[in-house]
């Protein structure tokens, strides 16, 4: 298999696992099996997707309140986030965390900031690190353009460009804030366009194409690897669900909500894949079924993995 | 379950059980009609077809009031709490919130440095007259979602905190707090809300409370007892208020008689109250969510050690969540947040060794 051929198969298989993951999710919580609240990402496997495909291993991501996609997208073992969102013992957090704070930096993730904007300082020192450390790596950093309003995008995005530091800021334009459309807090029409403010390029591309997006990153990728700064690239997508478990959404038109989901990244990428015969149609069950049988495991497995114990509680306060 | 913790409760007035969100909602409205000076300002509370806020309380407001009075603001905690404390500077009686009060350590600065700390600057020559509304308490929304943060106002001269643990007291104390011509952090209990529908928080106590219609303001300062006795003292707030009450029941039945004091505002702080009420029962204990090591618990502890110490007839203890970020599984929650079980041990702890 080419080279280019595999890396698209991966893709489609990466972004129909984070669909799967985020559907399965949606009824385990409805059946009330999970506890606490969950932010979903259906409709957005393409910038994950795109974005940590074009990541080398030891590149890092960070990301927000809505990390399930991102998380698997990185490779962060589906059970362990499984094993998390059921908060047993053996999730990626030790059942500490949670579906807000999931991640694994084995596996190149700081475990999520559910603190909107809160990342990205975090982002930009991780990629300080690398850079004084002399590690040929970068950074993704993943926020939201609800993020792009609070502090801490501006200062850190400033302090990125001034030392050109090896990061790539990722905004997943998904039109909401929870319930707040983006030009009612706006007056900039792209968020692209605040990278002016900070002298780094900014680029605004769709955002359900996961192609298009896996290009962009490999060259805001390679001009941050090779020193010369920060890019701030704005991924135009959609979120099909609400904005979190309790949410039905009333805020967005029916028509709006439907229009995108004619634009659904992975129904889109699977048409182009067949097109281009990288993808049989025979091929889709057989990939769908394994990953039903993969999420399937991962749910059995946590639910009867062991629990924290109460006392657990006070351990990993400190670094000992 | 249901509490009905206002003291108040009088059948010849007219009045209405409530929940903890209907009766912040009427202190908004009223305070609204009455004053034009009174605006709000928040993330998500005013959108058509959205939430009214993270936990419904503003509900209905923008369509009542407008949008120029019900201020949809961008996800910038600094600024809300900044462009608050500004335009209380200049005249206005601001109502901003945080959707939880975890966020509140964004505005913190604007907060801590600004408004509590201008009319002093200026020696007494202005005001801020604005209120910081904020949701805390664990709800296995994990470490950053669940934090309860009183002390750390507390601490802060020039801000003053409320802590209301029923509608009762949420509705008089919010309106007390709009006409106050300080900066008031105004604490609320998220399993207290009663919010219904999407809205309800799993393992919310479905608390409601009578409420008159007519209106009433409740002074910021003054303690409630909400259980009297006569073998020990607890003092509690928010959340804590309930289940000190629920263990004051299962003591009952065990022949102890325990006094309960709900706080209500931590500054101003009621201390004759709780003196009092020490210098009767002879044992304290605390009960809060806060972290044990400084929260405002402690400081209750120091007062009563200096003032009541000749008193007491045991250690003045204190129940509180471990010094540990709020965990996530609800195993290790139920562990952190103190439980009716956790007050009733160490009652029976303090009235049987120092009987
Ligand atoms: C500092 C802060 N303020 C408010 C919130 C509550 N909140 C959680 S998600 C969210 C909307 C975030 O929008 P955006 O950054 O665009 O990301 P999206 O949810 O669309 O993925 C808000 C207001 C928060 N978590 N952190």
């Amino acid at each position: 298999m080419s080279e280019t051929k595999e890396r698209k198969l991966f893709m489609y298989h990466r972004m129909l696992m984070c669909r799967m993951f985020e559907e399965r999710v949606y009824y385990l919580f409805l059946e009330g099996r999970l506890p606490g609240t969950i932010h979903q990402s259906q409709g957005q496997e393409a910038s994950a997707v795109g974005v940590c495909s074009a990541l080398e291993d030891k590149d890092m991501i960070t990301s927000t309140h809505r990390p399930h996609s991102h998380a698997i997208a990185r490779g962060v073992s589906v059970r362990s986030l499984m094993a998390e969102l059921f908060a047993r013992e053996t999730g990626c957090c030790r059942g500490k965390g949670g579906s807000m704070h999931v991640g694994d930096m084995e596996a190149g993730m700081v475990p999520a900031i559910a603190i909107v904007g809160g990342g990205i300082p975090l982002a930009a020192g991780c990629a300080l690190a690398f850079r004084y450390l002399e590690q040929p790596n970068i950074v993704a950093c993943f926020f939201g353009e609800g993020a792009t309003n609070i502090g801490t995008f501006h200062e850190a995005v400033n302090m990125a460009a001034i030392w050109n530091l090896p990061v790539v800021f990722v905004c997943e334009n998904n039109k909401y804030a929870a319930s707040t459309a983006v030009e009612k807090v706006m007056r900039v029409k792209r968020v692209s366009e605040r990278a002016m403010a900070y002298g780094i390029p900014g680029e605004t591309l769709d955002g359900n194409d996961v192609e298009a997006v896996y290009q962009a990153m490999r060259k805001a990728g390679s001009r941050a690897r090779a020193g010369d700064g920060p890019t701030l690239l704005e991924l135009e997508t959609y979120r099909f669900a609400g904005h979190s478990r309790s949410d039905p959404g009333r805020y967005r038109e029916p028509e709006e909500v439907a229009a995108w989901k004619q634009r659904d990244p992975i129904a889109r990428y699977e048409a182009k894949l067949l097109a281009e015969r990288v993808l049989e149609p025979a091929e889709i069950t057989k990939i769908k079924t394994s990953i039903e049988r993969e999420l399937e495991a991962a749910v059995a497995q946590a639910e009867s993995d062991p629990s924290p114990k109460p006392e657990d509680c006070l351990s990993d306060v400190f670094a000992s | 379950m249901s509490s009905r913790a206002s003291a108040v409760s009088n059948q010849e007035i007219p009045g209405r059980e409530v929940t903890m969100v209907d009766a912040l909602r009427a202190a908004l409205r009223e305070e609204m009609r009455r004053d034009k000076r009174v605006i709000l300002l928040g993330e998500d509370i005013g959108v058509e077809g959205g939430f009214g806020g993270a936990f419904t309380v503003t509900l209905g407001l923008s369509e009542e009031f407008g949008h120029h009075r019900v201020l949809d603001t961008p996800i910038s905690e600094a600024a809300i709490a900044g462009v608050a404390a500004g335009a209380a500077l200049a005249g206005l009686r601001p109502v901003a919130d945080v959707q939880y009060g975890d966020f509140l350590f964004l505005a913190m600065d604007q907060l801590a440095n600004n408004a509590a700390k201008l009319r002093y600057m200026s020696g007494g020559k202005l005001s801020v007259s604005m209120v910081f509304r904020a949701p805390v308490g664990a709800t296995t929304r994990g470490a950053q979602h669940g934090q309860s943060l009183e002390a750390f106002f507390m601490h802060v001269p020039g801000l003053k905190v409320a802590c209301p643990s029923n509608p009762y007291d949420g509705k008089g104390l919010l309106k007390t707090a709009i006409r106050d011509d300080n900066p008031v952090i105004f604490f609320e209990h998220k399993l207290l809300y009663g919010s219904k529908g999407a809205r309800k928080e799993k393992g919310g106590l479905q608390v409601v409370g009578w409420v008159p219609d007519e209106e009433y303001l409740i002074p910021f300062g003054e303690a409630k007892i909400v259980r009297p006795g006569r073998d020990i003292t607890l003092v509690a707030n928010l959340l804590m208020v309930h289940k000190s009450m629920q263990a004051a029941e299962i003591l009952a039945a065990e022949g102890v008689d325990a006094e309960v004091i709900d706080v209500r505002t931590l500054t101003p702080f009621d201390w004759e109250t709780v003196f009092q009420s020490v210098r009767k029962t002879t044992r304290l204990l605390i009960v809060e969510e806060d972290n044990l090591t400084g929260g405002w618990g402690a400081e209750v502890a120091a007062r009563v050690a200096d003032d009541c110490i000749g008193y007491l007839d045991g250690p003045i203890r204190r129940i509180a969540a471990p010094d540990t970020p709020v965990p996530f599984a609800p195993v290790m929650e139920n562990f952190y947040v103190p439980s009716v079980e956790k007050i009733v041990g160490a009652v029976r702890e303090l009235v049987k060794v120092h009987n």
